[in-house]
């Protein structure tokens, strides 16, 4: 036979059971590791039994949607995605129209963010579908699992630039997790159960469907459920055994022991597991920007969110630590730095769902794939078992060192010299005033990394951002889709004045959906991360940071006419003393989405920070001032 | 770098190349050569792709692989474990006075004259890399007017067989 070896067999999950046996790796992971709950249905949705029956194809659209559970879309309609909106307006789900098709897809990612469920987009071909494009990428860079539906021009005409063509499939293959052409009507039914698994299971992500005109119009049979058929595609739920005994056993002799967690632990819902382990080990925790309260932040073992805007101690004990027990998180470079330098003197458990994490940047000493939600549970019986025989660590000392970083180098602001109101004070005011049942959603930049940094969180599902893409305009929609998932909750979009000039005209959705989010626009008149580095590293030099819509500017848009022209309650906010009573009667107004403009100074800075291109050591607390590290004990 | 020899079992569904070709751009890995193919299982396809990698890199792109959803199968063919063959068409100019001299060297690697005209004649060769590299060096004091080349195919050696376990366990 072959005497091929299969692929790196300690990490990744073998595609075949039946791959070459490996007797000299025995850490593969077994049959029995295969995902245990594909055993029952791959196909989401109750599972009702439709007997054949014979419908169109856009129909069946529909009825797949029904039958799989989705309750709420988003989307847009068009030329070639028209047949299906017709059905469509006699379905019982609850589509909401979007403004724009970017709006479509952050709104579904918010949804799922929420939810935990897959969220739903629809639009049409061509610039439609490329709408679509920007929310696509930033739901794959964040594992969001969403299925868009994009209608495709007729299957006869595809590759003949027809009107409104454009091969999304193709524009799309990078940034989704899979992605389906259909041009036959009776494939309808299993591919849209296979791209809700893809997009649910494993590694969540983006599942995009094109549908060609022709076959949204034909006629099929339908039947429920369909049987999904991916050979290829066997995602590893149970972390190896040997692995996680491992782990156990540099758990147990650590000294300097850090739980690294990220989005994962959110996406696999796993915070208490998560909380069972780190107090059984003692050990300080992080949490990454996409895991804000996954762990709560008012535990003492919580020592704050690492990386580029990090805390002195998150970043601090990432960089002293001689054990990372990293879980769902990928050693993102806005987490490491400089990678070589990071955490030098750090053994690394890395437990993650997607093989391809495990020693991409970081090479691990115990690759665990599998989901964190069995991963942690056996990892915590097997550190249990490993204490009773060799005794629980003394942390003691690690704990002064890091309690005495928290003291000395607490996270803050200064208020700024030109006497406007801090910008951080105003979030950490919404924070305070709404607590952590409400759902805050942030576009990009500073304000967004100040919502990471003064916001408490204490709840997996309380924070949304756009963490991997970084994509400027994700607030508004995403609060709205938010909103939909989670009624009940108070949903903020803590966004930008650069931020909500690019997706606001979602709040016409929100005011005529009754959908009421409620958006603090941060309005520093700039682009303001990007006019921070400037200040940094470019003298001062002020290119094209400018945006006029703070003081002493011409101020357009005028944020309070913008709000009421959408039928948004809205409120301007200028002086300290008038903080807390804007909030306030936001808070009160639960009948319509209400906007507040809070103009601040465009001078504060985010601070703890990192440089980009040095170590995690060089970490400033304030411009040029790096904290001394001979304190060390 | 060193370069290894990845069989790659995929669905034969539109657009898998372009899925497994624009994975290999986008992460940077440099592919040597790649050949696709039907086989003996109908709606499965064989790619044998040869990759310059080294170690911590190769796993990476074994792992990437493995994420496409249409790839169901990577084994790694070692050069002692698999047979691995090129094939090769070249046009080497000959006149009445080289095609002689031309046709002996073909002899000489067990390649086969398949076309011949006044000035010129087209070999087609089969071979291990590196025989191939051989002969053309051998024919180019001739004259090499076109070189036509296919990517490394590759199987493993005995007799079992990838896709049937794959189908096996699917």
């Amino acid at each position: 036979m072959s005497k091929g070896s299969p692929i790196s067999p300690s990490l990744m999950a073998t595609k075949s059971a039946g791959a070459p046996k490996a007797p000299e790796r025995v850490d593969r992971p077994t049959e029995a590791g295969v995902d245990t709950a594909a055993a029952a249905s791959p196909v989401l949705g109750p599972n009702n039994v439709v007997p054949p029956t014979v419908m169109t194809g856009s129909e069946a659209i529909v009825r797949s949607l029904e039958e799989l559970g989705v309750d709420d879309i988003f989307g847009l309609p068009g030329g070639a995605i028209l047949p299906t909106y017709d059905p469509l307006m006699a379905s019982g789900m609850n589509h909401v129209l979007v403004r724009h098709e970017q709006g479509a897809g952050h709104a579904a990612q918010g949804y799922a963010m929420v939810t935990g469920r897959v969220g739903v987009c629809i639009a049409t071909s061509g610039p439609g579908a490329t709408n679509l494009v920007t929310a696509i990428m930033d739901a794959h860079m964040d594992s969001v699992p969403m299925v868009a539906i994009t209608g495709q021009v007729s299957s006869g005409v595809i590759g003949t630039d027809a009107f409104q063509e454009a091969d999304i499939v193709g524009i799309t293959m990078p940034i989704t997790k899979h992605s389906f052409l259909v041009t036959d009507p009776n494939e309808i039914p299993h591919v849209m159960a296979a791209a809700f698994h893809l997009a649910s299971s494993g590694r969540p992500g983006p599942v995009l469907v094109d549908v060609a005109k022709d076959a949204q119009q034909g006629k099929m049979t339908f039947s429920w459920p369909p049987k999904i058929d991916l050979p290829g595609y066997r995602p590893v739920v149970r972390g190896h055994n040997k692995q996680v005994r491992e782990a156990a056993r540099l758990i147990a002799a650590a000294s300097k022991p850090v739980l690294y967690v990220g989005g994962g632990v959110i996406k696999a819902h796993a915070s208490a597991e998560l909380l069972e382990l780190a107090e059984l080990t003692g050990a300080p925790v992080v949490t990454t920007l996409m895991a804000r309260g996954v762990f709560p932040d008012s535990h003492p073992q919580h020592v704050g969110m690492p990386g580029m805007h990090g805390t002195v101690s998150a970043v601090t004990a990432l960089q002293q630590s001689d054990l990372l027990i990293t879980l769902g998180a990928r050693f993102d470079d806005r987490v490491t730095g400089i990678l070589k330098t990071f955490a030098p003197n750090a053994k690394v458990i890395h437990a993650d769902i997607d093989p391809a994490e495990i020693s991409k940047n970081r090479t691990a000493d115990v690759p665990i794939v599998g989901s964190v939600k069995e991963i942690i549970p056996e990892l915590t019986e097997a550190v249990r078992t490993q204490f009773e025989a060799s005794g629980t660590p003394d942390l003691d000392s690690w704990w002064a060192f890091l309690n005495n970083l928290r003291d000395t180098y607490p996270l803050g602001w200064t208020e700024p010299e030109d006497g406007l109101v801090a910008p951080q004070r105003v979030i950490e005011r919404i924070g305070a005033l709404t607590g952590p049942e409400g759902i805050y959603v942030a576009g990009v930049g500073q304000h967004q990394m100040w919502a990471a940094q003064f916001i408490k969180y204490e709840r997996p599902h309380q924070w949304l951002n756009s963490g991997g893409a970084g994509t400027m305009g994700y607030a508004v929609p995403a609060a709205m889709g938010a909103k939909v998932g989670e009624p009940d909750r108070v949903v903020w979009a803590i966004d930008g004045d650069g931020c909500f000039q690019m997706t606001n005209q979602e709040l016409a959705t929100c005011a005529i959906n009754k959908i009421p989010i409620k958006v603090a626009v941060i309005n520093n008149s700039s682009l303001g991360m990007v006019r921070q580095w400037q200040t940094l590293f470019y003298e001062g030099r002020y290119s094209n940071t400018d945006l006029n819509t703070g003081h002493d500017t011409v101020r357009i848009p005028d944020f309070v006419k913008l709000g009421e022209a959408y039928g948004c309650a809205s409120f301007r906010c200028e002086r300290v003393e008038d903080i807390d009573a804007t909030i306030q009667k936001a808070l009160e107004i639960n009948d319509r989405p209400v906007v507040i403009d809070f103009v601040v100074s465009p001078n504060s800075m985010v601070w703890p920070m990192v440089p980009a291109g040095v170590s995690n050591d060089q970490i400033q607390v304030a411009r040029n001032l790096t904290p001394e590290w001979e304190e060390e004990d | 770098m060193s370069r290894h020899t990845l069989s790659v079992l995929v669905e034969d569904k539109p657009g898998v190349l372009t899925r497994v070709a624009s994975l290999f751009a986008r992460r940077a890995f440099n592919i040597n050569s790649l050949a696709v193919g039907p086989t003996e299982v109908p709606g499965m396809s064989r790619m044998t792709v040869v990759v310059d990698a080294d170690g911590d890199l190769i796993e990476q792109v074994t792992k990437q692989l493995n994420k496409l959803v249409n790839v169901i199968k990577i084994v790694e063919l070692t050069s002692e474990s698999s047979v691995q063959r090129d094939h090769i068409l070249v046009k080497v100019r000959a006149d009445a006075a080289t095609r002689l001299q031309v046709t002996h060297a073909a002899d000489l690697f067990r390649a086969s004259v398949v076309d011949v005209s006044t000035d010129s004649v087209v070999i087609e060769a089969t071979g291990h890399p590196e025989k191939l590299t051989a002969l053309l060096s051998v024919l180019e004091p001739f004259g090499i007017r076109e070189i036509v080349q296919s990517g490394t195919l590759a199987v493993g050696r005995g007799s079992r067989s990838m896709s049937d376990r794959a189908l096996r366990s699917a």
